[in-house]
């Protein structure tokens, strides 16, 4: 007697799966990075056609297949061409490599989390120096925050060649990443169906919450009018500009690459949640629905986070110039509270004319302070998140709370994008025979939590930032886009996109348009035919591969060339996913080989 | 003759007290800042106040109890408000070595603040640096505390689920199994009703009323 597959108990736990999956950090700390390189406004004109043309069309044939082949993406694969189960394979991998490295970031979000529960926030205030006379160098010279994040968190080493030790407290936090995860997974979609209840919709509340606050805090439209006029002063170089933008071919790339990643195309996560659908359930309605409350929600966080960039940048502006004016009141000794941001700069100009030996002497000192170049520091990644935000919320009244509310957020993304990634590992782990019959799928679960836990905690020594942004920018980039490449021509011209078609239609009772059937077999192909050579034309061109190392004794980041194996990891990385496609088509060619040259005596 | 004695009293009181000067101090004060429309003006009733609190502090050095107002000496004050001063001895040809001032205003720097409404940033002595109040360090940082109840509770929910998993995995596989042995055995005792055995004696446990169907056996396999 088999085992009847489990389900979702309703639909909408599936569509909240799914919107929990691919909203996650990529919509706060990537999209409003590129809004402000590519043109604030104008950047959603590539955005949302590459959303129309690439997002939708991939993200249901996704969903397509793993609904109609009701097994994880391995099984899938082997379905639709024996030759092709590589594919799911590499899935696995690069979903592998993913969970190891992103439960990191939850660690983070729980270390800040329980931190925020202090006053004054640490990460508002300086240490001490050893003789409590002053504040410690390398948080004067950086800032309080940054401070905070490379000293505190993650302790950092000044390169990725000294090792250092495993630090135990954010190893602790890692820990308990997992176990949270582990607690969400045990028991298959019995217990994520009820989780993404909470994780899909709590983010939408913090955020409307910090969207409301965020537009009334001082200095909010600053930034929000910088998103949309970055580097433009008068309306008509502001059109001009924004047309210059949409010519410039790098904002098409990174709307193509944003659409792309943000929807987790490629890992089998989607396959895997698809594959516990009713058959009769209408997943166009459900890729239609999830990719657009996916672009709405980044372009929804980027209001929020520019508005939290206005306010930083106003804050910062203010207190540079109230710096100006204690040092040019205490040099030459002016009346206390008589220099004001308006009279500043006619006051300098009369100081400099009046004392022209002592202003020369000090003028070195004096900063320019511009509301602009605050404004300008396009920051992406773990940087926005976790520095310019906490320096915005330090400075909010009841700071405690907003910080409390932003990394609750925070979490609930990151978890809700880690069961998605579990999830693709473990389906096609639970599907197979083999293992399922040894073993309950509490104790597999277990056991994958505990292996990606191990071998995370290479991230949490001293060096670990340094390995995170090797996976982070290497493990999932080039290995995604192959591999959904080759599931599209698989779908399309391998199994046959009539013989799909008329499998879909069976299946759900409703006939496909020719819209999907165009963007599959022609334009998704091309697309991503050319993201992949342009990525492989940007590494070549580079050259050989750097990163951001920080810099203690000056309290900044500094460039350095990534060692030789490094190089190799980073090869291995790429390697091991990609290779799987071929390696196994090939297994499967010997193995037929083999069969038919058994069966040929018998014949 | 007495404007000669006021003339030379004031020469010497002026080389003592000179910007730069030998164990003089420059103090800065930002009132305004500090209290906004509540500042109150600088004039001479507030340097004599300024000067009563170097003299209490310098009171407080041993063999310096007997230095009074008049031995503190200010000059150069500007709008800023700014200004020097300096510490003579009873003499009043010299001044107090700078070492001795220095920690004299540094172990009474609160109470001089207050009584002026300022504090550290506000009223400042140039070359004197104040100790910054070390932040409050709890013995057991509060991380650690919400961390542990978290992790607990984690923890307690993953044993529940587990165990609630295994009890009932455990009574699934009970069940077929005695199916099967009803089946087999025909001259055993417990009657069969429906295919599901019917045992009002059994007393495994007490807690399987097997006169009910079980989920898996409602609906039939195909």
């Amino acid at each position: 007697m088999e085992k009847a597959r489990p389900l979702w108990a309703n639909s909408l736990q599936f569509v909240f799966a799914c919107i929990s999956y691919a909203v996650g950090l990529g919509n706060v700390w990537r999209f409003p990075y590129l809004c402000q390189m590519y043109g604030g406004g104008s950047f959603l004109v590539p955005y949302i056609i590459m959303l129309i043309v690439e997002g939708m069309p991939l993200l249901y044939l996704e969903l397509a297949v793993g609904q109609r082949m009701r097994q994880g993406s391995i099984g899938a694969w082997r379905t639709i061409s024996p030759y092709l189960s590589g594919v799911g394979v590499a899935s696995v991998v690069v979903s592998f490599f993913l969970s190891m490295y992103y439960n990191v970031i939850n660690a983070w979000a729980f270390w800040y989390l329980f931190h925020s529960f202090q006053d004054p926030l640490p990460w508002s205030v300086c240490p001490l120096n050893g003789n409590h006379t002053g504040y410690d160098e390398e948080c004067e010279k950086a800032s309080s925050t940054q401070y905070f994040w490379y000293r505190k968190t993650l302790n950092i080493s000044p390169s990725l060649q000294e090792n250092g030790g495993v630090q135990w407290e954010p190893a602790l936090c890692l820990l308990l990443a997992w176990l949270v995860v582990y607690l969400c997974i045990l028991r298959g979609t019995e217990s994520t169906g009820k989780v993404v209840y909470f994780t899909a919709s709590l983010p939408y509340c913090v955020l409307i919450i910090y969207l409301i606050r965020g537009l009334t805090l001082h200095g909010a439209t600053n930034g929000l009018m910088y998103m949309f006029t970055p580097k433009g002063s008068s309306a008509l170089s502001l059109l001009a500009f924004q047309i210059e933008q949409l010519a410039n071919p790098k904002a098409w790339i990174n709307a193509a690459t944003q659409i792309f990643f943000s929807l987790g195309l490629g890992f089998g996560s989607l396959i895997a949640f698809a594959s516990y659908n009713e058959p009769s359930n209408n997943c166009q309605k459900h890729a239609i629905i999830v990719s657009l409350i996916n672009s709405f929600t980044s372009i929804f966080a980027s209001i929020v986070t520019f508005s939290i960039y206005g306010f930083k940048a106003t804050f910062n502006y203010e207190n540079c110039l109230k710096k100006v004016s204690l040092l040019l009141t205490n040099t030459f000794d002016l009346e206390d509270g008589f220099l004001t941001a308006s009279n500043l700069e006619q006051v300098k100009g009369y100081l400099a004319s009046a004392y022209p030996s002592k202003y020369s002497e000090m003028f070195p000192q004096i900063k320019n302070c511009s509301l602009e170049s605050e404004l300008d520091t396009a920051v992406q990644g773990t940087g926005l998140a976790f520095i310019v935000y906490t320096e915005a919320i330090k400075n909010m009244e009841v700071s405690q709370l907003w910080s409390v509310l932003y990394f609750f957020m925070l979490l609930m993304l990151g978890i809700g994008s880690m069961l998605g990634n579990t999830a693709a590992i473990l389906t096609p782990l639970t599907d197979s025979k083999i293992i399922s019959s040894h073993l309950p799928k509490e104790a597999i679960s277990g056991l994958v939590c505990l292996v990606n836990c191990a071998i995370g905690m290479v991230f949490t020594m001293e060096a670990g930032n340094y390995w995170f942004d090797i996976f982070n920018d290497y493990a999932a980039t080039l290995s995604l886009l192959l591999i959904v490449l080759v599931e599209t021509i698989a779908v399309c011209y391998v199994y046959g996109l009539r013989r799909f078609e008329s499998d879909l239609k069976a299946m759900t009772g409703r006939a496909v348009s020719w819209y999907w059937k165009v963007m599959w077999a022609g334009v998704s192909p091309l697309l991503i035919v050319s993201l992949f050579v342009f990525y492989l034309s940007d590494y070549i061109l580079m050259g050989t591969l750097k990163y951001q190392a920080w810099d203690a004794s000056q309290g900044q980041l500094v460039t350095k060339d990534y060692p030789a194996y490094a190089l190799g990891v980073i090869g291995l990385l790429v390697a091991s996913s990609t290779m799987c496609i071929p390696l196994a088509a090939l297994g499967t060619f010997v193995q037929r080989r083999l069969k038919r040259g058994d069966a040929d005596p018998v014949a | 003759m007495l404007w000669l004695l006021f003339f030379l009293v004031s020469a010497i009181h002026a080389e003592l007290c000179q910007p730069g000067a030998e164990n003089a101090f420059k103090v800065r004060l930002s009132i305004r800042t500090a209290l906004g429309d509540k500042a109150y003006a600088w004039d001479t009733n507030e340097e004599y106040l300024f000067k009563a609190m170097v003299a209490f502090s310098m009171r407080k050095v041993p063999n310096r109890e007997a230095t009074e107002i008049s031995h503190v000496l200010l000059c150069n004050v500007t709008q800023r408000v700014s200004f020097w001063f300096v510490v003579t001895d009873p003499s009043k040809n010299h001044t107090l070595p700078a070492v001795e001032v220095q920690s004299a205003i540094r172990m009474n720097k609160n109470r001089i603040n207050n009584a002026f409404f300022l504090n550290d940033q506000t009223l400042e002595f140039l070359k004197i640096p104040s100790t910054l109040a070390p932040p409050m360090d709890p013995s057991v940082p509060i991380w650690i505390i919400i961390f542990g109840v978290i992790f607990c509770i984690v923890i307690v929910a993953i044993a529940l689920l587990i165990l609630s998993g295994i009890w009932q995995r455990r009574r699934k596989n009970k069940e077929p199994s005695e199916v099967d042995d009803a089946e087999d055995k025909c001259e055993n005792m417990i009657t069969i009703e429906n295919g599901i055995p019917s045992d009002p004696l059994d007393m495994k446990g007490g807690h399987i009323n097997d006169a009910f169907m079980t989920e898996d056996e409602r609906l039939t396999p195909l």
